[in-house]
């Protein structure tokens, strides 16, 4: 059986890997942007010079042929359903058996006048970054719109170049769409610590022609006009199925796929950023595209083509991210605006630059979620303790169970336990259990 | 990606200007070395403890005040801005330039040492040699060496380079403390304390450095001097066995080699000080893994088979070691079951096949009987103990060590030594591997592929590997420097201890996986 794979992403390289760890199918890999994989979320530091883009491969380039992977080079254009074939841009084609569909997301335009100007990118793929680079000599300031992860990010490639830059948030508060306030105004503080131009409650109007279609300048809705040699656009991505429309494939935001990630049509199979689930498991949304669910998705769907029914499932919410030098991690149901049922613990460093937040049912008591800025919790006990429904005592009893933050760091577990003391006027208190051994007895119990 | 200006800076982020305050410090950092150069050019009139304490004061004032410049004028955190970019740093003509001048400066240390101005037995030392003996005399009464040169140096590089790695990692307690650690060993343990005792008319002795990485502790003149120093003598050499047979072990059983490697030794201290901007130049191909631990292992069997001639030399007074034919039987199958054992332990990391490990392992018997029956039917023969050992000096203990050992950072990174060549890490790293209760656990699925920790892993292992894959880390190789945990953006790793699951640290335990149990890890 010949399986061939569209993208050469997280998601349709777990792909590859695991049906070669589960059969002895053919794979075929495609993609139009680079011969490798690499890591998509490390294009940042391609561009900050902490590595080069050798760096970003998680494997070596003779691992492929070791594990009779192959990889092609080319767009696909066409695809041809019930003939089982593919047809490249170049003019070839290759027949397939099964076919994974893993292209993965494009950045969203809005209509914005002048959004298809050169200078104008988002940041999503090599070509992003190769065009950020290009265009980066003597550019003297960049705009970047959206107030979301990558436009961060992508602000911070261009601060450290020291090139001048300009974020527009339409939000009165970054990323206070996802974030609770206090944590939302933390990364404000964060960007502006950092001497970068973060403009909230702006939005884009207009991208300014130099006359030769290149963009150089901007104007904001409130009229403000901002000379720039570069536009990202970061105002977030959606699932790139353009290329799919005569297909026959059913799409809706994205492709749409039942749990065994399978589209409307027999054989094709669509997983990562591109695909959409028609029944989301509860909390969770119908298009993700977040890197562990595209790896997930790989996983799941080769177990599905390897004959084995296997539910796509991502469990409980997390996620991670990095705002300039405080990092991000969120467990669970944490939400910009907490509903009635949800109580909450909120411990905030005097330096404003680290937070634990708990939250949990008021009235059943047992924990919900935890968002935490500039300390690390460990995975595995916060989904334990989620997925146990533990009451939110027991957990801040054992908070320390939780903590991944360096030896030697700062604790701050009995400040939370105080919170909580103070707020429910109760006298729980921390038991100092931490080590790796009590962790190890925890998640084995 | 290639547009970028190269710079000459080495910390990093690069500075795109220096402000004032900067060239100043370089400056006086080049006012302090251009002293030595005059002294090395034989200036007679700056030979003088005024003149040296000058220059060392400058060297360090000025390596200070311009890495406080650099690192606290930004927010603290993670500064690898442009280390890729660097000239200096990522194997530019600089980088080129350092390693040479480097490397050429080790040559003439170890092998030239008249150049930079030793005196022979009657005359004085004239040039560098000469500029520094105020300050040998001082601390212990003689006239300076090439290696109380060396040393000095040496310790002025670790202290300079240390504040300024915590000033880089000024956010990060682990780092602090360790860095302070290894500034204090070296000054105290390495540098002073030895120098002292030679002015109490105690022999030369580091507490810090134990045989293997010692390689010259069982020697005659060394196991000489010290029985022939009372029991402050007799002290040092238990000291000495006691760190390599009781008190290594526990601290390696109980924290992992790092303990040593990037807590207290002096090699390590200077690969993670004045090495630091180097350390992303370590191969991370499975390739150079694979040389790695012939090389490292071999050495290690070097220095053992080494250090039993010569202790047999040192009973016998003979340099010849006569072996006798069960002796060499004997021998020949502890090496061979040596090897089979690391095959064996190594097999899933080598990637063999079922039929081609047992292939090779009978390869390897067959190799062990074929040596053995030769030597029944040779009779007894000899290994020239004199002549292993002057081998050892020259090849491992001078050329590795000190000259590729240093000479090549700004090439193949900062622990090209403690990666390939050194006894003492091997033989911890053994330990660590099947003994200890360290490793780098990682944080379930938060894992995104990025690569930063593989980058800055100075030791070349690939973290990301096994972080990708929620397994924990467990290599012998590990220092224990937990600058894979600090540059992760996710927060995946972390540095732990824990006696529970000693025998299988590795297994999954990770939640990534939507089908446990029916992937093995690959």
């Amino acid at each position: 059986m010949h399986i061939a794979i569209i993208g050469n992403g997280i998601s349709g390289i777990t792909a590859a890997r695991f049906i070669r760890k589960l059969s002895d199918h053919k794979i075929t890999v495609i993609s139009a942007e680079t011969d490798h994989f690499f890591s998509r979320t490390a294009l940042m530091y391609i561009y900050m010079g902490h590595m080069r883009y050798e760096d970003t491969k998680p494997y070596e380039d003779w691992f492929w042929e070791k594990n009779r992977i192959e990889l092609k080079r080319g767009y696909v254009e066409q695809i041809d359903t019930k003939g089982k074939k593919l047809t490249f841009k170049a003019g070839d084609t290759l027949s397939y058996d099964k076919l994974i569909l893993a292209t993965g997301s494009k950045p969203n335009k809005f209509g914005w006048p002048g959004q298809d100007l050169k200078r104008v990118h988002g940041l999503y793929s090599y070509q992003d970054l190769e065009a950020m680079e290009k265009y980066s000599d003597g550019l003297k300031r960049a705009v970047v719109v959206g107030g979301g992860l990558i436009g961060l990010e992508m602000a911070e490639m261009f601060h450290s170049r020291h090139i001048p830059v300009t974020i527009l948030v339409r939000e009165k508060s970054y990323w206070n769409g996802v974030m609770p306030p206090e944590e939302s105004e933390m990364i404000n503080r964060e960007i502006y610590r950092h001497k970068i131009d973060l403009q909230l409650s702006e939005e884009l109007d207009e991208i300014i022609d130099n006359g030769q279609g290149e963009a150089c300048a901007v104007v904001t809705k409130s009229g403000k006009r901002i000379e720039c040699g570069f536009v990202g656009l970061t105002a977030g991505v959606s699932p790139n199925i353009k290329f799919l429309a005569d297909t026959g494939i059913e799409t809706k935001r994205g492709i749409l796929v039942n749990e065994h990630l399978e589209t409307s049509i027999p054989d094709v199979y669509a997983i990562g950023d591109c695909s959409e689930q028609r029944e989301p498991k509860p909390g969770r949304r119908s298009v993700e595209a977040i890197w562990y669910t595209g790896r997930m998705m790989g996983e799941t769907v080769a177990y599905n083509i390897c004959g084995k029914s296997v539910a796509y499932d991502p469990g409980i919410w997390f996620n991670s991210a990095k705002f300039l030098d405080i990092e991000y991690q969120v467990y669970g149901d944490v939400r910009a605006n907490q509903p009635e049922a949800h109580k909450m613990i909120y411990w905030e460093h005097p330096d404003g630059r680290k937070s634990i937040r708990i939250i949990y049912d008021e009235d059943q008591g047992h924990i919900v979620g935890f968002n935490l800025m500039g300390v690390r919790f460990r995975h595995e006990v916060c989904e334990k303790w989620i997925r146990e429904k533990t009451n939110i005592e027991a957990v801040i009893t054992n908070l320390g169970l939780a903590n991944f933050d360096p030896e030697f760091y700062e604790k701050h577990e009995a400040e939370v336990v105080n919170i909580y003391n103070l707020q429910s006027e109760k006298k729980v208190s921390l038991k100092p259990e931490r080590s790796w051994n009590k962790v190890f007895a925890f998640l084995k119990s | 990606m290639s547009q970028v200006q190269k710079s000459m800076s080495l910390a990093n982020p690069a500075p795109p200007f220096t402000d004032t305050i900067q060239k100043i410090a370089a400056a006086v950092g080049g006012i302090g070395l251009l002293f030595m150069i005059l002294a090395l050019s034989g200036n007679g009139t700056i030979q003088n403890s005024t003149w040296l304490f000058t220059s060392l004061s400058l060297i360090m004032a000025g390596t200070v005040i311009y890495s406080w410049r650099a690192y606290m004028t930004l927010p603290e955190g993670i500064k690898n801005n442009g280390v890729w970019f660097s000239s200096l740093a990522s194997k530019g003509l600089w980088g080129w330039v350092l390693g040479i001048v480097l490397t050429g400066f080790y040559v003439v240390l170890y092998w030239f040492p008249q150049y930079l101005g030793l005196g022979g037995e009657d005359a004085a030392n004239t040039g560098l040699v000469a500029f520094f003996d105020p300050l040998s005399r001082m601390l212990s009464g003689n006239s300076a060496s090439q290696w109380f040169v060396y040393g000095t140096l040496y310790t002025v590089a670790i202290l300079a380079f240390g504040i300024k790695f915590i000033l880089k990692y000024r956010h990060n307690k682990y780092q602090i403390i360790r860095t302070i650690s290894v500034m204090f060993f070296q000054l105290g343990f390495a540098f002073l304390i030895p120098e002292i005792m030679q002015k109490l008319q105690y022999p030369y002795y580091s507490f810090t450095n134990m045989w293997p990485l010692n390689y010259y502790f069982f020697y005659d003149w060394n196991l000489n001097t010290l029985l022939g120093a009372g029991n402050v003598g007799l002290f040092m050499l238990l000291f000495g066995l006691a760190m390599v047979f009781i008190i290594s072990p526990t601290l390696t059983y109980f924290y992992g080699k790092r303990w040593y490697c990037s807590w207290v030794c002096g090699c390590g201290g200077l690969a993670e000080t004045a090495g630091d901007p180097f350390r992303h130049l370590s191969d991370k191909s499975l390739k150079a893994w694979k040389i790695e631990r012939w090389m490292i292992h071999g050495v290690l069997v070097f220095v053992t088979l080494m250090t039993v001639a010569v202790i047999y030399s040192y009973y016998t007074g003979d340099r010849n070691v006569l072996i006798t034919k069960p002796i060499a039987i004997g021998l020949i199958v502890l090496l061979g079951a040596f090897v089979i054992a690391i095959v064996q332990v190594n097999k899933k990391d080598i990637n063999l096949s079922k039929d081609k490990l047992s292939l090779l392992i009978s390869g390897i018997v067959g190799v062990i009987v074929l040596l053995a029956v030769i030597a029944y039917f040779t009779g007894s023969f000899v290994i020239d103990g004199g002549l292993l050992r002057s081998w050892y000096g020259f090849a491992i203990g001078s050329a590795f060590s000190g000259v590729v050992g240093v000479g090549f950072y700004p090439l193949m990174g900062s622990r090209v030594w403690c990666r390939f060549g050194c006894p003492m890490a091997a033989l911890l790293g053994l330990q660590q591997k099947f003994f200890s209760r360290f490793r780098i656990t990682t944080n379930g699925g938060q894992c995104i592929s990025c690569g930063n920790c593989s980058t800055y892993c100075e030791m070349g292992i690939d973290v990301r590997s096994y972080a990708q894959k929620g397994q924990n880390i467990v290599r012998a190789s590990c220092v224990g420097c937990g600058i894979c945990a600090a540059v992760c953006p996710r927060g995946v790793l972390k540095l732990e201890n824990g006696s529970v699951d000693l025998q299988n640290k590795t297994t999954e335990l990770k939640a990534i996986h939507i089908a446990e149990g029916d992937v093995r890890i690959l």
